[in-house]
């Protein structure tokens, strides 16, 4: 798991321009749709979440759907499974570096969306609790779908298309509990959200990891 | 009687319409090196990849190393190489993090397959040559009982025939059974136990 693990995070190192590239879109989406609400500062606040977590979703999508392309390059996913150790071992090391990517990536967007849309907070290890368990919960089925897209000609548009419905709940708990953290959370009502955020990624994770093996072998 | 590495019947596989490998039979004892010839397309790798459960057969059955390749292949991986047509490495990564997926003391084999010197290279800077060397370590270091080579002679300089033809004398000494795929069939055919022919998925 280990050397699996650290296989992914070199990769990710070692093509960190990609990164900075989805981190522009990102910050472009984020951009784009403050100005679809107008310049009221109240309520650009009131979105902020919302935006924050659809410019994250979106930019997941171009990281998602390339995780695979080092593997398919040489065939090297191949190589890897027909070694001894298990296809979900190879399935967690993926899902956990797209998590850390994602993380990464949405604690990056955070001073962008505050910026943006006036959305400051002091709640800042509630936000990044709340964007671990959102990207963990977007990555785990995420990651499962680019491979299953991963030899697609379309995987840019099928990707999303599977994605997309499938993490409704993980995109609704984690704007809420943003939200809650940034607006304030008088009925506490935030752990909620979180404990919501918990039990999905424990569906996802477990189920993704008992699908791969089947969805990559021959 | 002598304990059989691979025993293979009626195996079958499929591509669309077409039986790359059409009920193919046969039984290879331990410790031999197979030569396995025939023309480009005659499924010699998609009965190398079968066997090293690579892909699923559409037909038959067979053990590798006395395990079931469909129903025990973590087992047969466990015990077996390919050395296949796609070289299996990362581009991005230097040689020797290639192999540390496999084993971090890759420093010997690295030496051994001639490549110590661009050890620390990413692939992506490497010549097909270079790249099926580190292909080759990748396959020592799993340190199998049975090593399936498919055309292991490709893209190899003269040093690098040599050096295939020692690895197999290695294999065979330490009593390891190793099938070759290749065209090369004068040179296998010198140190080869046994040889079986392939014609359009069916044994010549």
């Amino acid at each position: 798991m280990i050397a699996a693990l650290r296989k992914e995070l070199l990769l990710q190192w070692r093509t960190r321009a990609q990164a900075v590239a989805v981190f522009v879109f990102g910050a472009t989406a984020l951009l784009l749709f403050s100005f679809a609400i107008g310049p009221s500062a109240n309520q650009l606040r009131q979105y902020a979440a919302g935006f924050l977590w659809l410019g994250l979703l979106l930019s997941s999508t171009l990281t998602l759907s390339e995780a695979f392309h080092a593997e398919m390059e040489n065939h090297a996913l191949e190589g890897l499974l027909l070694l001894p150790a298990s296809a979900r071992v190879l399935y967690y090391a993926k899902a956990l570096a797209n998590t850390i990517q994602l993380v990464f990536l949405g604690i990056a967007l955070v001073p962008v969306m505050v910026v943006l849309y006036d959305a400051g907070t002091t709640r800042l290890l509630t936000i990044l609790a709340i964007i671990v368990l959102g990207s963990a919960g977007v990555s785990a089925p995420g990651t499962l779908y680019s491979a299953m897209t991963s030899q697609a000609r379309a995987k840019q548009t099928l990707l999303p298309l599977l994605l997309f419905p499938l993490i409704v709940p993980v995109l609704l708990a984690s704007v809420k509990a943003t939200s809650l953290a940034i607006l304030g959370d008088p009925m506490q009502q935030g752990s909620s959200w979180m404990l919501l955020l918990l039990c999905f990624n424990a569906i996802y994770w477990s189920l993704c990891g008992l699908l791969f093996d089947r969805v990559v072998e021959d | 009687m002598e304990e059989l590495a691979i025993d293979a019947s009626n195996l079958a596989r499929r591509f669309g319409r077409r039986w790359a490998v059409a009920g193919v039979s046969f039984q290879l004892p331990r410790g031999k090196v197979m030569m396995l010839a025939g023309r480009n397309g005659s499924g010699k790798t998609t009965l190398l990849r079968i066997l090293a459960t690579a892909i699923r057969p559409d037909g038959g059955r067979a053990t590798v190393g006395g395990f079931d390749i469909v129903k025990q292949k973590e087992e047969v991986r466990r015990h077996s190489a390919l050395l296949s047509h796609y070289t299996y490495l990362y581009e991005s990564l230097t040689a020797r993090e290639n192999l540390s997926l496999i084993a971090n003391d890759n420093e010997e084999v690295l030496r051994r397959v001639g490549m110590i010197a661009r050890a620390d290279d990413p692939v992506s800077t490497f010549s097909a040559g270079m790249r099926k060397r580190v292909s080759f370590a990748r396959v020592l270091l799993q340190k199998p009982e049975i090593a399936f080579l498919d055309e292991p002679f490709g893209q190899l300089d003269p040093e690098g025939f040599a050096l295939v033809e020692d690895v197999v004398a290695e294999l065979k000494a330490s009593g390891a059974t190793v099938v070759i795929a290749t065209h090369q069939v004068d040179r296998v055919a010198r140190f080869a136990d046994v040889q079986l022919g392939l014609e359009n998925g069916r044994i010549a």
